[in-house]
């Protein structure tokens, strides 16, 4: 953890949704989850940020009452996950990474059949489908089975089948991972209106700009430990005063440019997924400019260079020296 | 393309009703194994292609050499081909488990406050379902050919029960194997190779009189044996209770041993 502000222990006990103590879960000699804390306060959306293996889904899974932890003890809206897991299943709902879904049945059909478990009567389990169908914008295609769904329809349905009860909180295992920007930025408002309508939200994800667009509070692990945790602003904070960012004319010399940038400004550098251009910590406008105009004396024909702050991807690799998995 | 909703109905607050009591689950489990019949009516073709090809192939082709008249031929192979349908029926229930599983449907059961058993309770439902409509075609198919009952409605009642029971308590084998197994493929392999020595090892197609000694022995051990003659003695209406128990002992002791096997499994998985 670096200098980020210590969790607010003004809001402990009933405030928050779900209190978690040193979490832990091993699979094998693999440590999955290596003792995470966490405090989600209700009503918010908090956000897991992590790439690819890095223990989200497992810490969710532990949280949702369907894997055991090894070791620590958490609350989820007050009940206890290991005595009272049952107490818990009443109060939350979770839409796994994969739509967790009948695929021979209608939608329709999907939606009945979990408020049906859930306890309404046949009528009420009618109703409550046709609402939630109507309100996801799914009432055309209620009655057709959902293997014929696309991918942005079938997350839909898999968010409103977690939505039969209003649940305490949600927990949302990469909602958006596999769906294209139009059917992404649907979910987005989906889940702000959830939020907004009092549910406290609790999602994983890869991307950085999904936890930045939706999150308050947003925590990164990465190697089943928790690693910073802070609003955006703050995490971006905690990096530095800003960020250095060049791109050069020629992308042969970015190799050679990258070795003296991190040489001059003492920090790793980084580069974005088409590999054009470089980006870097820097202490300060002074120490950027030297850099920059060491780079020029050295020859690079450099194209166009900004100082700002560091988005969430640059701070995501100062904090793990990794950039290439976290980058969608 | 908007979320303006059309009323506010789905987002506002929803209250938990009554929590419903474990029948009431189990009941909405078997009521989606009755709408997958509706949406996949073609599972009823693998359902019954296996045991009518066998009853066609057997009687015509070997009947007349086995028996010397394929009519009393089919009265002695019925019987033991819808042991054999009820057992190939709960393979075909496994890989349905296995699929579930692979595609995080049970992921979404197991997050919901439920009677834990409910899911394999509505599975067990829905196999039963199946074994009697799987049955009733054979059966059907079998009447047609010129198999007789001599028991009558009576003793085929009878040996319909005793049918599903078997199908029952099988079908917790499968349940387990599709638990243990991660993909449904495998599921379907190992069911065959488990049960195709079981069916023909057996007194399901022939005497076991005629077989060498050794092999007679293990016959006489094989469940599916005293399954098949506990079924041929209800339809001739000339079983007994010792039959009819020896029949029943693997789908009872599978049933008490393998229940709570699969809730143990269920909930570490």
């Amino acid at each position: 953890m670096r200098d980020l502000p210590p969790p607010r222990l003004d809001q402990a006990g009933p405030s928050l949704a779900i209190a978690a103590r040193g979490l832990a879960k091993s699979f094998g000699t693999l440590r999955a989850v290596d003792g995470i804390d966490l405090e989600v306060p209700r009503g918010e959306i908090f956000a897991v940020l992590g790439p690819n293996g890095a223990g989200k889904t497992t810490l969710m899974r532990m949280l949702a009452t369907l894997l055991p932890p090894d070791g620590g003890t958490a609350t989820v809206m007050g009940h206890d996950l290991m005595c009272a897991p049952q107490a818990v299943r009443g109060a939350i709902a979770m839409t796994g990474q994969f739509a967790s879904l009948d695929e021979d049945l209608t939608g329709r059909e999907n939606l009945i059949l979990l408020a049906r478990l859930w306890g309404f009567s046949r009528r009420g389990a009618r109703a409550r489908a046709e609402a939630l169908l109507a309100d996801f914008g799914l009432s055309g295609a209620a009655r057709r089975q959902v293997k014929d769904y696309s991918g942005g329809m079938r997350r839909r349905l898999d968010i409103a089948a977690s939505l039969i009860v209003t649940p305490g909180v949600l927990f949302l295992d990469e909602p958006t991972t596999g769906l294209d920007p139009t059917a992404r930025q649907r979910v987005w408002r989906l889940i702000r209106r959830l939020a907004g309508s009092g549910v406290t939200v609790l999602l994983t994800t890869q991307y950085l700009e999904e936890a930045d667009q939706l999150a308050r509070r947003i925590a990164v692990i990465d190697h089943g430990r928790k690693i910073a945790e802070g609003t955006s602003r703050e995490l971006k904070a905690a990096t530095g005063s800003g960020f250095l960012h060049v791109a050069l004319h020629d992308p042969g010399g970015l190799d050679a440019a990258a070795a003296l940038l991190s040489e001059r400004l003492g920090h790793p550098v980084s580069r974005n997924a088409e590999d054009t251009r470089l980006a870097v910590m820097a202490g300060s406008a002074a120490e950027a400019n030297a850099a920059l105009a060491a780079l020029i004396e050295a020859g690079h024909d450099v194209a166009d260079f900004s100082m700002g702050t560091p988005s969430l991807e640059e701070v995501f690799f100062a904090l793990t020296g990794r950039m290439e998995e976290a980058t969608p | 393309m908007t979320d303006a909703p059309t009323g506010e109905t789905g987002f506002a607050r929803v209250e938990r009703p009554a929590p419903p009591s474990a029948a009431a689950n189990a009941l909405t489990f078997g009521w989606r194994a009755v709408l997958k019949f509706k949406h996949v009516p073609e599972q009823l073709f693998d359902l019954v292609m296996t045991p009518i090809m066998f009853t066609l192939l057997f009687t015509f082709v070997f009947g007349g050499a086995i028996a010397g008249s394929t009519g009393d031929y089919l009265q002695f192979l019925l019987p033991g081909i819808l042991v054999q349908t009820v057992m190939f029926n709960s393979v075909y229930s496994g890989m349905g488990l296995s699929t579930d599983f692979q595609k995080g449907l049970f992921d979404r059961f197991r997050s919901l406050p439920i009677w834990p058993l409910a899911p394999f309770a509505g599975l067990m439902a829905g196999d039963v379902l199946r074994h009697l409509i799987a049955g009733g075609i054979i059966l059907g198919i079998g009447l047609a050919l010129g198999f007789r009952p001599e028991a009558g409605v009576a003793g085929t009642l009878a040996a319909v029960a005793l049918l599903v029971a078997i199908g029952f308590g099988v079908g917790w084998v499968f349940i387990v194997i599709g638990l243990l197994v991660r993909t449904p493929t495998t599921v379907m392999t190992l069911g065959f190779t488990v049960l195709f020595p079981l069916v023909f090892a057996s007194n399901v197609m022939v005497d076991p009189a005629t077989m060498p000694p050794w092999l007679e022995s293990v016959v006489a051990l094989n469940p599916v044996t005293h399954m098949t003659t506990a079924m041929r003695g209800l339809f001739a209406g000339n079983a007994g209770v010792g039959a009819v128990a020896l029949a029943l002992a693997l789908p009872v002791m599978a049933t008490l041993v393998l229940a709570p096997l699969v809730l143990a499994l269920y909930r570490r998985r």
